[in-house]
């Protein structure tokens, strides 16, 4: 090989290298573009709402005049509505996960099982919101009430909960499995004592990540008649007269943070606007912690597991 | 030596009636998802039949106006249409582009440490309320974009498209990137060991391989990008528009049925149909999407 | 001698001393698919009470296949197909039947894994396991069973201050033993061992060959190993299995000293295999 060779070489080489160099920043700018927006969201927001939070916006009704305006009535019903998502969500997924991963047969009726899953997944959360006020509204008649939205929120999540219980179960060995039989153990009493506990730290991640979605839904709560004026709050669960006092808030007209924050983002006037700010601070905030908080569940209760 | 079965080795019925109970019940938890979308389809066409005994299909499909709670109504899709289009193909240009790139420096180029602080933001990125995009997009971007263009509305479709694109990136980028990742490491090492950098062998070797596993996740994002809702329906405004132009406002089919959701709908009045007759349309759109992009990647994953 | 089964050709007859024989299981033109593929040819194979019975051969010989089938392992995943019978003594039952319950079939006979699979679980728990699926709930019965298990698998002293450690804190030799008193705790009559040694070091190896040696006292024993030192130390009989079929079996001294067959001298001898 003669000088010139090498050196034509070199220089090939020195100019790949130097689209690999640019391809490096464009890469990081490419992730520039993504953090900043993220930062340029959170700086606006706070810079216009964060001297909003006090006490008084916390705890008043929303109101004509925005000074006095708060977010009693939209964070109470986040909550309520969140309780219905979750006790409708999670069971159903997790035994829907359960059912696949240890008891489903390879046919054609789990085949469009999986399907609708996945296809499930990709739906519009708006259509969620049409499919509950036919169905939640107004044929089971639940009505326009924290009932439908959090059934549909529940639907909504499902997939996300089964995703999240199937890949925790596929991530424990097949051994512990067939040592679990071989110990004479039947299919419910291997789920009951060993895949169920030990994929529960995933699961339950899966869940925390699914609430917080659920929680900035604001479609498909429009959708089935969620207020976006509501200047009381429901009647407290499980109070009331029986026999349908304690359950009487299910059916109560309500509404949520990312409504009330749509209503304040709507109106023209300025002071509006730094109460949605406000609002969109303590929902972005809720948002993070619950994602922070499913990271560090996860982080604890895999502490035993050795896969 | 005949074998006879034995007491104890006889199935325990109650043992096996419980197990078999408790699949049952397992069972109808799974077909839950089936209803769901059982119920959707039938729930979206049980009110959109109602609509098209009154609106012939054909004015649905090609009248240029979209005006159904005047008295003069009428039903052409083509506007909500043009709004969902518009928003999104600005949306997509943001976020493919982007979103790949920042898949492949993730995938070939950024060091571990990187990837590991990088993640959490996009999840973050991801993970923000759609009603909190709208309000940036619109108290933020709007205002920024005026300054460049002072004829800007202050509702338009581009500050819509711009964030939507932007939220939708870390969708793109980890559907890319998981594409990327399942392409063998024994194809790159081939490609290293001919003296190829790390940016010849993402877009040469890498790329190809992963192609349907990229084109998945593009048309997913496509799904994506028309079913979003709240940031058009905040900063878009919400009046229905024949427009293909980002910088003029206008309604999706998303935004529309927000619209009317927030008025007062009496059940079975033309605005309420409307309303389905149009989420049925978006669901179709969106079907096609979902099953095109999950058989894509269903392929992707055979191959490898 | 007491033998109560007819021998087909390819089984050496066991001519040992004045020893009682008892027939634990046997295996009567068992053959076994998995789904087109011919795993297992017409197995005819007697298991003795109280005596360790090594299954040897190449990779691939059907040995861990065999083993696996005695306890219904692969009713776990499908397209599995049994045919023939196994038969266990004295009640004559054939454990392959449609009418016999896996579940029942585990509870009589435990099983011992290549790698030790303790549960994430502590160590008493992972013992007591095999009690709770039957039911038991009084707290003192399933103390006392799990120190008398513990105790068999030779892991109580080291361990007896430990019991509520995880057990996947112990050695690899130690999870090995815990396995064993797991499985040991149902009180099985035929203890299954699949290659039990092979993930594990030469002196934890050691002592679990000296554990099955014990154990065969109380126990029926039948072992899958590719050591083929480890089976002429420890089997009372061995069977030599090469593509699915039971190309010898006798007893250990005669299969390694004298075997008939030219097949399995030339694996012995090392010259395959």
């Amino acid at each position: 090989m003669n000088p010139n060779d090498i050196e034509a070489i070199r220089l090939i080489i020195r100019r790949a290298k130097r689209w690999d160099a640019f391809f490096g920043l464009l890469g990081i700018l490419s992730l520039m573009v993504g953090i900043l927006t993220l930062v340029a969201l959170f700086v606006d927001m706070a810079v216009d709402g964060f001297a909003r939070i006090d006490y008084k916006f916390l705890t008043n009704f929303p109101s004509r005049r925005a000074e006095d305006a708060g977010i009693l009535s939209a964070w109470v019903g986040t909550v309520l509505v969140m309780i219905v998502t979750v006790v409708a969500a999670v069971p159903l997924g997790v035994a829907a996960g359960v059912y696949l991963e240890e008891y489903a047969p390879k046919n054609w009726v789990t085949d469009i099982i999986e399907i609708n899953v996945n296809n499930l997944a990709g739906v519009p959360s708006i259509v969620y919101g049409l499919l509950a006020l036919g169905l939640f509204v107004h044929f089971f008649k639940f009505g326009e009430s924290i009932l439908s939205a959090g059934m549909a929120l529940a639907l909504l999540i499902l997939p996300v909960v089964i995703v999240a219980t199937r890949e925790s179960i596929r991530a424990i060995p097949q051994m512990i499995r067939e040592g679990s039989y071989a110990c004479g153990a039947t299919t419910w009493q291997t789920v009951k004592d060993h895949i169920l506990p030990y994929s529960s730290a995933g699961i339950l991640t899966g869940v925390i990540i699914g609430m917080a979605r659920a929680i900035g839904e604001t479609a498909p709560v429009i959708t089935i008649g969620a207020l976006t004026f509501i200047a009381f709050l429901p009647p407290a669960p499980f109070t009331g007269d029986p026999p349908t006092g304690p359950f009487d808030w299910l059916f109560a007209p309500f509404t949520v943070m990312p409504i009330q924050m749509f209503n304040w983002t709507s109106r023209p006037e300025a002071a509006f606007l730094v109460n949605a700010a406000a609002a969109g601070l303590v929902l972005v905030v809720m948002t993070v912690a619950m994602n922070a908080l499913a990271i560090w569940i996860r982080y604890r209760l895999r502490k035993n597991i050795l896969w | 030596m005949t074998t006879t079965i034995s007491d104890r080795l006889r199935k325990k019925s109650s043992r096996h009636r419980k197990e078999r109970f408790i699949e049952f019940i397992l069972f109808g938890a799974a077909l839950i998802s089936v209803f769901t979308t059982a119920a959707i389809v039938f729930i979206l066409i049980k009110e959109s039949v109602v609509f098209f005994q009154s609106v012939p299909i054909t004015d649905f499909l090609f009248d240029t106006q979209w005006t159904p709670l005047f008295d003069d109504a009428h039903f052409g899709i083509i506007v909500l249409l043009s709004g969902t289009i518009t928003s999104s193909m600005v949306a997509l240009a943001i976020a493919i582009p982007l979103g790949t790139i920042i898949a492949i420096y993730l995938s070939e180029f950024a060091p571990f440490r990187v990837r590991e602080a990088v993640k959490p933001f996009l999840e973050l990125l991801e993970g923000v309320p759609t009603i909190v995009y709208g309000y940036f997009a619109l108290v933020f971007v709007t205002p920024l974009l005026q300054k460049i263009y002072p004829d800007l509305p202050g509702f338009n479709l581009l500050s819509a498209g711009l964030v939507m694109g932007v939220m939708i990136i870390p969708y793109v980028a980890s559907l890319s990137e998981d594409a990327m990742k399942a392409v063998p490491m024994s194809l790159r090492e081939g490609s290293y060991a001919m003296g190829a950098t790390r940016l010849q062998t993402a877009l040469r070797v890498v790329m190809p391989a992963a192609t349907s596993g990229i084109a998945s996740a593009y048309i997913l994002a496509t799904s994506r990008a028309v079913g979003e809702t709240m940031v058009v329906a905040v900063a878009a405004g919400m009046q229905p528009n024949l427009t293909f132009n980002p910088l003029e406002p206008g309604a999706t089919i998303t935004s529309y049925i927000v619209q009317v959701a927030m008025g007062d709908l009496p059940h079975g009045s033309i605005g309420y149909q409307t309303i389905f007759a149009a989420g049925l349309t978006l669901f179709l759109l969106t079907l096609a999407f979902n099953l095109i992009g999950y058989y894509m990647r269903k392929k992707f994953r055979e191959v490898y | 001698m007491v033998i109560s089964m007819t021998k087909p050709l390819n089984v050496s007859t066991p001519t040992a001393g004045a020893e009682e024989l008892t027939v634990k299981a046997e295996c009567r033109n068992f053959n076994f698919h998995y789904g087109d593929f011919h795993a297992l040819k017409n197995i005819n194979m007697a298991v003795y009470q109280n005596k360790v019975t090594a299954l040897i051969g190449p990779s691939g010989c059907g040995k861990s296949t065999l083993l696996r089938s005695f306890n219904r392992m692969h009713d776990l995943y499908p397209g599995n197909r049994y045919q023939g019978e196994i038969v266990m003594h004295p009640d004559d039952t054939n454990l392959l039947a449609k009418e016999v319950d896996p579940i029942e079939v585990r509870m009589r006979i435990s099983m011992v894994f290549q790698k030790p699979n303790p549960f994430p679980k502590s160590v008493f728990e992972n013992v007591a396991y095999s009690l709770r699926v039957r039911g038991m709930t009084n707290r003192s019965e399933i103390e006392g069973r799990v120190e008398e298990a513990l105790k068999g698998a030779a892991l109580w002293d080291e361990v007896k201050d430990r019991l509520n450690d995880l057990g996947a804190n112990l050695s690899g030799g130690q999870q090995q033993r815990l396995c064993i008193a797991r499985a040991l705790a149902s009180d099985p009559e035929i203890l299954l061992f699949d290659e039990p040694t092979s993930a594990l070091d030469p002196i934890a190896t050691a002592s679990i060959e000296e554990l099955v040696t014990e154990l065969k006292e109380k126990v029926t024993i039948l072992i899958v190993t590719h050591n083929m030192q480890q089976a002429a130390r420890i089997s009372d009989f061995t069977a030599y299995m090469y593509l699915g079929e039971l190309i010898e079996f006798g007893l250990t001294d005669q299969v390694f000293i004298k075997p008939q067959k030219k097949q399995t001298e030339d694996y012995i001898t090392g010259r395959f295999g």
